[in-house]
């Protein structure tokens, strides 16, 4: 056995990079292990980061951060097999600092904040993964790595959605696929002055713009378009289980969208990168592992902290706060030399005082409501026939904006279907 | 455009050592073959005799084939550190 840590976070993501930073600024000995590469070669998302909290504790992270644009533009489609219903909003507000959002890419980005944890004083060590727990006595007391025993006095898991730290700690049970989500994206480069012209944006603006519709054949979830600098991120998000039973291939739900006439022309030209694809968990609280146990805490998507609000997903803010929180913790814990889960139950109070876990009550039903196919299917279909009865002049007499509401839901949809799904987006909402 | 192209533009470091392997007599059984749609990397495919075989090279470690898997025959681990995927965007 070498070195004893006072404290070993597994993975180099939004939650562990926090996580080190902060025990690294307390002056506590502190061993971060990535198994890929490089912090980032193995994390991927959409693209879009939104909040204060990066801010607050990497004051104008922007200014050296390796962001890509800042996002001005929001837009939201209901997309039919040939038209698009879409809202956008944009707003200069946004185009002001703290700023609202950004898009960013993992690759990148995770490498930014691990060299920050570094500075900070941790050690990162890249290429080496957690292999197992080391226990005494049934506490935890470190890590096994590329064949060493790594002694700490704590171990913080932020080894990701497929944490296999907090499944070899007993502290989730086995997923179902009804839990996850399956994210599928594409990078695809594109001269900038493209990308301005189609999107509408100056140097340095950005669009996020999130798509649900019958593109993706009644499966609950939607597809997104993010701006950076030089290309854009594409992708889907699908529920798993239902990919499974309808015998369906994201990325043939992927193609579908890209191809889609309302679509395909912000395409044009774009030069495929990369292909990538990751799991978020998706079913908040009920999904949960325990945040805790003796000499172990765990954080971010290990932790399933995922929010679900309606299209949108938000998982590195609660990485993030969650890593922050666990490092809060343990920097307490030391000052008493006890890690117990007594002492480390403390975690999970910081987090019902946050929005960590504030958030995922209050949104804990949304999970559920957003399963409704009628969202994926009947909806668009009802909102872009409504569309297409206003906008349409066939030199007919002219009917009221009632009557042609009326009509557009044949087929679609009912004014009691209405109703009832209205008052249990009233309840989850 | 097909997932291989796709992989193909992707940098990987791939590993001598299979991370991800079939329990051949729980596999057999199965009906469903939800892991050939699960996986979004194609890594899955049905041979001509119904057969489902596993090609590890193209995996994106998403953990998808694991979790749909119904007749948990799949030995399911990652590549060992600095193999796998190595995203340059993410």
């Amino acid at each position: 056995m070498g070195e004893k840590f006072d404290a070993i976070v597994v993975g180099a993501g939004p939650a562990g990079s926090t996580c080190g930073y902060t025990l690294a600024k307390a002056g506590l000995n502190t061993l971060v292990v990535e198994r890929g590469k490089f912090p980032g070669a193995k994390n991927m998302w959409g693209g879009a980061y939104y909040g204060p909290l990066l801010h607050q504790i990497f004051p104008n992270f922007w200014d050296e951060a390796p962001v890509e644009r800042y996002i001005k533009r929001r837009k939201f489609s209901f997309l039919t097999d040939d038209s698009a219903l879409s809202v956008d909003f944009a707003s200069e507000k946004f185009g002001e600092p703290p700023y609202n959002g950004f898009s960013i890419l993992r690759a990148k980005f995770d490498a930014w904040l691990a060299a920050k944890t570094e500075q900070a004083g941790a050690i990162v060590a890249s290429g080496l993964q957690a292999d197992d727990l080391l226990r005494k006595n049934g506490k935890v007391c470190g890590i096994k790595a590329g064949g060493d025993k790594l002694p700490a006095d704590v171990v913080v898991a932020c080894d990701g959605a497929n944490s296999i730290l907090a499944e070899k700690a007993g502290l989730r049970n086995p997923f179902s696929p009804k839990d996850m989500k399956q994210g599928v994206k594409e990078v695809m480069q594109l001269p900038r002055d493209a990308i301005e012209q189609r999107f509408n944006l100056s140097e340095k603006e950005g669009l996020a713009w999130e798509s649900l519709g019958t593109f993706t054949q009644g499966i609950p979830g939607g597809a997104f378009i993010y701006t950076n600098k030089d290309s854009l991120s594409i992708g889907v998000v699908l529920q798993l289980d239902a990919l499974a039973e309808k015998k369906v291939k994201a990325n043939d739900l992927l193609e579908s969208f890209k191809q889609h006439p309302q679509v395909a022309p912000y395409l044009r030209d774009g030069k495929m990168v990369e292909y990538s694809a990751h799991l978020i968990p998706v079913s908040g609280k009920a999904m949960m592992p325990t945040l805790y146990s003796d000499g172990i805490l765990v954080a971010g998507d290990a932790a399933a902290m995922t929010l679900v609000t309606g299209l949108a997903l938000e998982g590195a803010n609660f990485a993030i706060a969650s890593g922050a929180a666990a490092a809060e913790t343990v920097i307490e814990a030391k000052k008493t030399g006890n890690f117990s889960h007594t002492m480390l139950s403390r975690y999970q109070s910081r987090l019902e005082k946050s929005f960590v876990l504030k958030d995922l009550e209050t949104f804990k039903k949304t999970p559920h409501l957003l399963k409704n196919p009628r969202l994926y299917e009947q909806y668009p279909k009802f909102l872009c026939s409504f569309a297409e009865r206003i906008f349409t002049n066939d030199g007919q007499p002219k009917a009221k904006a009632m009557k042609l509401l009326k009509e557009s839901m044949k087929g679609h949809t009912s004014l009691l279907q209405i109703i009832q799904d209205l008052w249990q987006i009233k309840r989850a909402l | 455009m097909k997932i291989e192209d796709k992989l193909a533009v992707n940098k990987f470091d791939i590993d001598k050592e299979v991370h991800i392997q079939l329990k051949d007599e729980l596999c057999q059984d199965c009906e469903e073959h939800s892991c050939l749609y699960a996986c979004p990397a194609d890594c899955f495919k049905l041979t001509e005799d119904g057969r489902i075989t596993f090609a590890y090279e193209g995996c994106l470690e998403c953990g998808s084939c694991r979790i749909v898997c119904g007749e948990d025959a799949i030995e399911w681990t990652l590549p060992r550190a600095g193999f796998g995927i190595c995203y340059q965007y993410g």
